[in-house]
């Protein structure tokens, strides 16, 4: 069964990781543009990192049989840097425009300050002039009201809801995500957040249509493997195939597939060649052997 | 100025290739973002660089052979063989931001590599033979081989005449020592058998040395860069390579004491008879080398 990670901070993960994630069955994973754990200081560090996680983090996945997409955005903790954030405003829609940017993201809330307001509206009007979908974090404090005001300001700035993934959604937003006409994304973690076990009851309860499950595997205690291993457990409590292939690998495709710029043939058939020119051997370290020809 | 002039007609060049391949809106598209690039700031270059994959597709660009005569007249060793239509774009949109600055032009190509994508990278880096002021370019084109992508080492390093007219010795055998430390290849190097010298040689035995040490092989192909200037304390290692279990380092080694003007480089050859009837008779070659290989 083929899986996708649509919220995965590879740039913090080891060569296991994506070892372990390509034998699983992850095919593809969107790396939104987040804080690194301590604040950047000035925007040239920022546009290192948004340049890194479009060239060589993509080229590192691409060494495991792994489709590596990106969403770039000014996060809401960093939003309240001023002089950095209008700086990296000033860069954000040159690297909005590159190949394989899948939607502007993850902006919104943190502690729901003016400053975070104000850039999280300068980018929803940013990914309406891209025709970018956007990708939406929710505050770990305060998350209900969070997440409520993120929705109306989306709304407000006339971005259509069927192009939004409202994430790290849980028992207390989705009502209100999924009656507003947005996507719910799960980010599914070992102690927080949300558990595997609790995401089986909510895709009982509400089905499968718009929901999504991701890892948003970080620099944290957080874990790659969270989407085959949620299917897994859907499965064996019961839920039926398609379902679990809609909220593990179609759902995410559908929405972020709006960018046109991630479509199912970029991985049909690609299989791992370390050897290959594009897939070449330099994450090889002297003495190994090349992987050749797995799935 | 004659450095614009030949500007000017490897811009229209390029432009006619690619017209003959884009459908109208894409051809209209492209129009566009080379008249704002050529009268717009740096944003509008890296903007229509981003942009060319999503409005102009990623087909090949596969030059016919009269425009392969075209591409070669208009530029000596142009290699075109492995572009596609969007890096052919972005090669074309970079020379449309050149405003007769030679200076600027170096700052601007070197931000649009440091700032571009991984396909953004590997395009801008493959038009370094048709860019104005080719010497301004050099420490870019000398940063694109220190990277740990290999595409982007070969998109410098692969089918250019560039690095053999640019890069000094001591950048040149870098780079090649490099090609073979990433196991990437040499033969598609442009210009590898005249710029072998002697530090190369003596460099490259050590390579062979060390990796023999932590019970490696090294590529057959780095005894190509060693055969003209191997010393007689060289000759053991050629041996060695000459009764090789692997057909494509034994024929390196022949190939390589050939070249070699020894006089006993020549009696070491001899000692593999049916290797010698194959250098004698042309039967092999530097560039089929590998091919052979099992």
């Amino acid at each position: 069964m083929p899986f996708i990670d649509p919220h995965a901070h590879m740039i913090s993960r080891t060569t296991s990781c994506y070892e372990a994630m390509a034998a699983a069955g992850v095919v593809a994973v969107i790396e939104p543009a987040f804080w690194i754990g301590q604040p950047r200081t000035n925007a040239g560090s920022y546009a290192d990192y948004l340049s890194h996680i479009l060239g060589f983090e993509r080229f590192r996945a691409s060494q495991f049989g792994v489709r590596h997409y990106c969403c770039i955005g000014l996060n809401s903790k960093e939003a309240n840097n001023e002089p950095l954030a209008e700086a990296v405003m000033e860069i954000l829609p040159r690297f909005a425009a590159k190949e394989g940017v899948v939607a502007i993201g993850e902006i919104g809330y943190d502690e729901q300050t003016a400053l975070e307001d104000k850039y999280f509206r300068l980018q929803l009007d940013l990914a309406r002039e891209m025709d970018l979908p956007v990708m939406i974090h929710t505050p770990h404090r305060d998350k209900k009201r969070g997440a409520s005001r993120s929705m109306d300001v989306i709304l407000e700035h006339k971005v259509d809801p069927g192009r939004v993934v409202i994430d790290h959604v849980n028992e207390e937003t989705i009502t209100e995500v999924k009656d507003r006409g947005f996507w719910a994304a799960f980010s599914i973690y070992p102690h927080s957040k949300m558990t595997a076990e609790r995401m089986v009851s909510l895709v009982k309860t509400f089905g499968p249509e718009r929901l999504i499950v991701d890892s948003a595997c970080d620099w944290g205690i957080s874990d790659p493997l969270s989407v085959p291993k949620t299917a897994a457990l859907m499965l064996k409590q019961g839920i039926d195939a398609e379902a679990v292939r809609l909220v593990t690998y179609a759902n995410a495709l559908e929405v972020y597939g709006k960018s046109g710029q991630m479509s199912e043939a970029d991985w049909a058939g690609a299989t791992v060649d370390q050897r290959e020119r594009y897939e070449g051997n330099t994450i090889l370290r002297g003495g190994q052997t090349p992987v050749v020809g797995r799935d | 100025m004659i450095e614009g002039d030949e500007n000017g007609r490897r811009k229209i060049q390029l432009r006619a290739w690619l017209a003959k391949r884009l459908a109208p809106d894409a051809n209209d598209w492209l129009d566009a973002a080379c008249r704002k690039t050529a009268s717009g700031g740096s944003d509008d270059v890296v903007l229509a660089i981003a942009l060319a994959p999503r409005k102009l597709g990623k087909g090949l660009l596969a030059l016919d052979a009269t425009e392969g005569a075209e591409g070669t007249a208009l530029r000596a060793g142009l290699d075109t063989s492995a572009w596609t239509i969007d890096q052919a774009a972005r090669i074309l949109l970079m020379l449309e931001a050149y405003r007769r600055d030679d200076a600027a032009f170096a700052v601007l190509f070197d931000a649009a590599v440091r700032g571009g994508d991984l396909n953004e990278q590997i395009a801008l880096l493959q038009g370094l033979p048709l860019y104005p002021a080719p010497g301004r370019l050099v420490p870019r084109a000398i940063e694109g081989l220190r990277t740990a992508m290999l595409p982007v080492f070969e998109a410098v390093a692969h089918r250019s005449p560039y690095p053999a007219e640019q890069f000094s010795e001591q950048q040149w055998n870098q780079m090649v020592l490099k090609a073979l430390f990433i196991e990437s290849r040499l033969a598609p190097i442009v210009g590898l058998d005249d710029r072998r010298n002697s530090d190369l040689a003596a460099t490259l035995v050590d390579y062979a040395h060390e990796r023999w040490a932590a019970g490696r092989d090294v590529s057959p192909e780095l005894w190509r860069c060693v055969g003209p200037f191997a010393r007689e304390r060289d000759l053991p290692d050629l041996a060695k390579a000459l009764a090789s279990a692997r057909p494509a380092e034994a024929r390196a080694a022949a190939l390589a004491l050939a070249e070699c003007p020894l006089p006993a480089a020549a009696h070491v050859l001899q000692s593999a008879p049916p290797l010698a009837e194959l250098v004698r008779s042309n039967s092999i070659t530097w560039n089929a080398l590998l091919s052979t290989d099992p």
